[in-house]
């Protein structure tokens, strides 16, 4: 039997290399021993993506792209179509799980300084990623074509329309007509069944080739590499990753289900932050609804939009806001430059950084809270404040990791 | 480290605070209960009379209200008022062009109303009206100003007038406006009450027609996961016994 099986796998080895990739990437993938909570979600956005993939094809299947029909389409899965709603909730669910995960991802990143060298281009690979993420959700969010889908794409194309000189060519461009309609909605869903995901895969494979080509990061932030078993030359601190991680990520995509399960069978709109109650109206093109907020996710950069109120420099109040609002997202890939500190993780910085990152995580989310609500004077105010704070985490990153009292690194991981 | 997780996961949790944020006007929870088949039955029976005529409910079929305990023949007895069969989508009786025409516009389409407006929003806005000789129908509503739809239901609760009363008896208090029971309907206000809760109730099943079903299998699905999970650590930690 096992020579049986030992022929087949030579056969196959001869033509394509699957055990050298078998053990390239699992059984003889040395990952740190010291994982914690925070590296689970690198696998549950996996895990996330697969289940867009595999819902999304059968959401295709019945969905209609067509101005007319997609909205009561949608309305159809969730009737007619045998369990259509629970393959539309798992969908819906996914998009914003797919971004707690991602951020979760990049907070993790953040802590334990995994941006930095040799890391760069994973972190920036990374970026591609959320980008595309972003994009995903933007071209999937107008495909139900209620109140929302449709205001909230036009003011994220009105933004395109505010660039200088080429803006209104360019946002003609990009919808394919003079305003948003079935032409745009046709193409968007052309970008979110196929562009995009062909896309983000490529750029996942790419994210995972890097990553084990310089070997994972870990929450003390020292390179394992550099301590090898002189017989084996296997990292002391290193353990395959099959079968130890693999059974640990199972573990941790079982407990993320149970929350994931939880949103979808007892609170799919999740209180109006997963499906937006203005969604379950049909698109108006004549009736703008008296409160546009994005999806939760997006909220942080929508306060940032809306936080500049003055003209500057000679420059549109609206156009600094998309300025603002590009550099927001674009700058978190400056991150492995920006960074001086002698050590990597969190746990051996000095009180300096604690604080700026515990600032950051502050106006990260009580942006994301001002960008649901409508504006007042007091919240634009506070919109500002935290848009300030929020960029000085990046932009003064350079002096104060450098001053920063940071502890001595140990030279094997910790427990 | 514990410290930091602590406070983010705080800060993840922070929107729920603000779920019930936001009234614009108080509104009155609607008291009703998605398993009640007779009040659901009742709320159907009141949809498809008084609702139906102008309004569609054009994603949901009429067979579809086995869910409610019905059987055909008593669906095509109680619900099917026009000449479509019992596979039909509910269409209104009233064509749009006929609905523009005498609202000004085209009443919308009451299928997943209740996910959008909100069960209380319903209950409160279907007792709000009042007579109001300055609008088109005579009546307006307090939670909906100059709403075009006059008051259907209006034999039942009876006529109700907006009265404005100043609160506190120095007069420097906030002047409060209230609705008062002008002209007595057929139902009593306790009756009239329990008729829009169960039109209400109906509305929230009409919205979304797999919400009981989709809570009873969430059930055997939570169980199962927490039964994987148990297993799930138990593999994980006969793996992880040699790794110090």
């Amino acid at each position: 039997m096992s020579k049986e099986k030992n022929s087949i796998m030579s056969w196959i080895d001869k033509r394509f290399p699957l055990t050298a990739n078998w053990k390239a990437h699992l059984t003889e993938y040395y990952a740190p021993k010291n994982f914690n909570f925070w590296y689970y979600f690198g696998s549950l956005a996996f895990l996330v993506l697969v289940n867009q993939f595999i819902t999304g094809i059968f959401l295709t299947m019945n969905y209609k792209p067509d101005a007319g029909l997609a909205f009561s389409s949608v309305e159809y899965i969730m009737r007619d179509v045998d369990y259509g709603w629970l393959i539309r909730y798992m969908h819906s669910t996914g998009a914003s799980m797919f971004f707690v995960v991602v951020y979760l991802h990049m907070f993790r990143g953040m802590m334990y300084g995994s941006y930095r060298k040799p890391r760069e281009l994973l972190w920036l690979i990374g970026m591609g990623i959320f980008f595309v993420l972003m994009s995903l959700a933007f071209t999937g969010y107008i495909l139900p074509w209620g109140q929302m889908s449709y205001w909230g794409a036009q003011v994220i194309v009105s933004m395109f329309g505010a660039i200088p000189v080429i803006g209104d060519t360019l946002s003609h461009w990009l919808l394919g007509d003079f305003m948003l309609s079935d032409a745009a909605l046709n193409r968007f869903f052309a970008y979110h069944v196929v562009t995009l995901p062909i896309l983000l895969l490529v750029l996942v494979v790419v994210h995972i080739i890097a990553l084990h080509e310089v070997g994972s990061n870990n929450p003390d932030g020292i390179e394992i590499k550099a301590n090898r078993d002189p017989q084996t030359n296997i990292p002391v601190d290193g353990i395959p990753f099959h079968p130890y991680y693999t059974v640990k990520d199972i573990f941790g995509v079982i407990a993320f289900l149970i929350v994931f399960s939880g949103i979808i069978f007892f609170a799919p709109e999740f209180g109006g932050y997963f499906l937006e109650h203005n969604n379950f109206i049909p698109a108006n093109t004549l009736q703008t609804p008296d409160h546009i907020a994005p999806v939760w996710y997006f909220t942080p950069y929508y306060s940032m939009l809306r936080a500049v109120t003055i003209n500057f420099l000679g420059v549109d109040a609206k156009l600094w806001g998309v300025i603002l609002m590009a550099a927001s997202v674009i700058i978190f890939a400056f991150l492995p430059w920006l960074d001086r500190s002698p050590v990597k993780s969190i746990r051996y910085k000095g009180p300096i950084f604690k604080f700026a990152l515990a600032m950051f995580v502050l106006s990260f989310v009580v942006l994301g809270f001002l960008g649901m609500k409508s504006p007042t004077p007091l919240y634009t105010l506070l919109a500002q404040i935290f848009t300030f704070i929020y960029f000085a985490f990046f932009i003064l990153m350079p002096w104060y990791s450098k001053i920063d009292k940071t502890k001595p690194e140990p030279t094997r991981v910790k427990e | 480290m514990n410290k930091i997780k602590i406070i983010v996961i705080i800060f993840l949790l922070a929107p729920l605070a603000a779920f019930a944020a936001e009234p614009g006007m108080p509104l009155d929870p609607a008291p009703i209960d998605s398993k009640d088949n007779e009040s659901l039955q009742r709320g159907a029976e009141t949809f498809v009379n008084y609702c139906l005529t102008c309004h569609g409910a054009s994603y949901m079929r009429y067979n579809r209200h086995r869910d409610l305990g019905y059987s055909e023949p008593e669906m095509l007895k109680k619900l099917v008022l026009t000449d479509q069969k019992v596979g039909d989508l509910m269409l209104s009786s009233m064509r749009e062009k006929e609905g523009e025409q005498w609202f000004g516009v085209v009443p919308p389409d009451l299928s997943v109303t209740a996910r959008a407006r909100g069960a209380d929003w319903l209950y409160t806005y279907l007792r709000a009206f009042y007579r109001d000789e300055s609008t088109v129908s005579g009546w307006n509503n307090l939670v909906f100003d100059r709403v075009a739809m006059p008051h259907v239901l209006w034999e039942l609760q009876g006529e109700q007038i907006l009265v404005t009363e100043t609160a506190g008896n120095d007069g420097g208090g906030k002047d409060v406006q209230k609705l008062h029971l002008e002209v007595p309907g057929t139902l009593t206000t306790a009756e009239y009450d329990q008729y829009v809760a169960d039109l209400v109730n109906y509305m929230v099943y009409l919205s979304e027609p797999v919400a009981n079903y989709r809570k009873e299998l969430g059930i055997y699905v939570m169980l199962f996961l927490f039964f994987m999970l148990g297993l799930t650590y138990a593999l994980k930690r006969e793996y992880w016994r040699d790794i110090h």
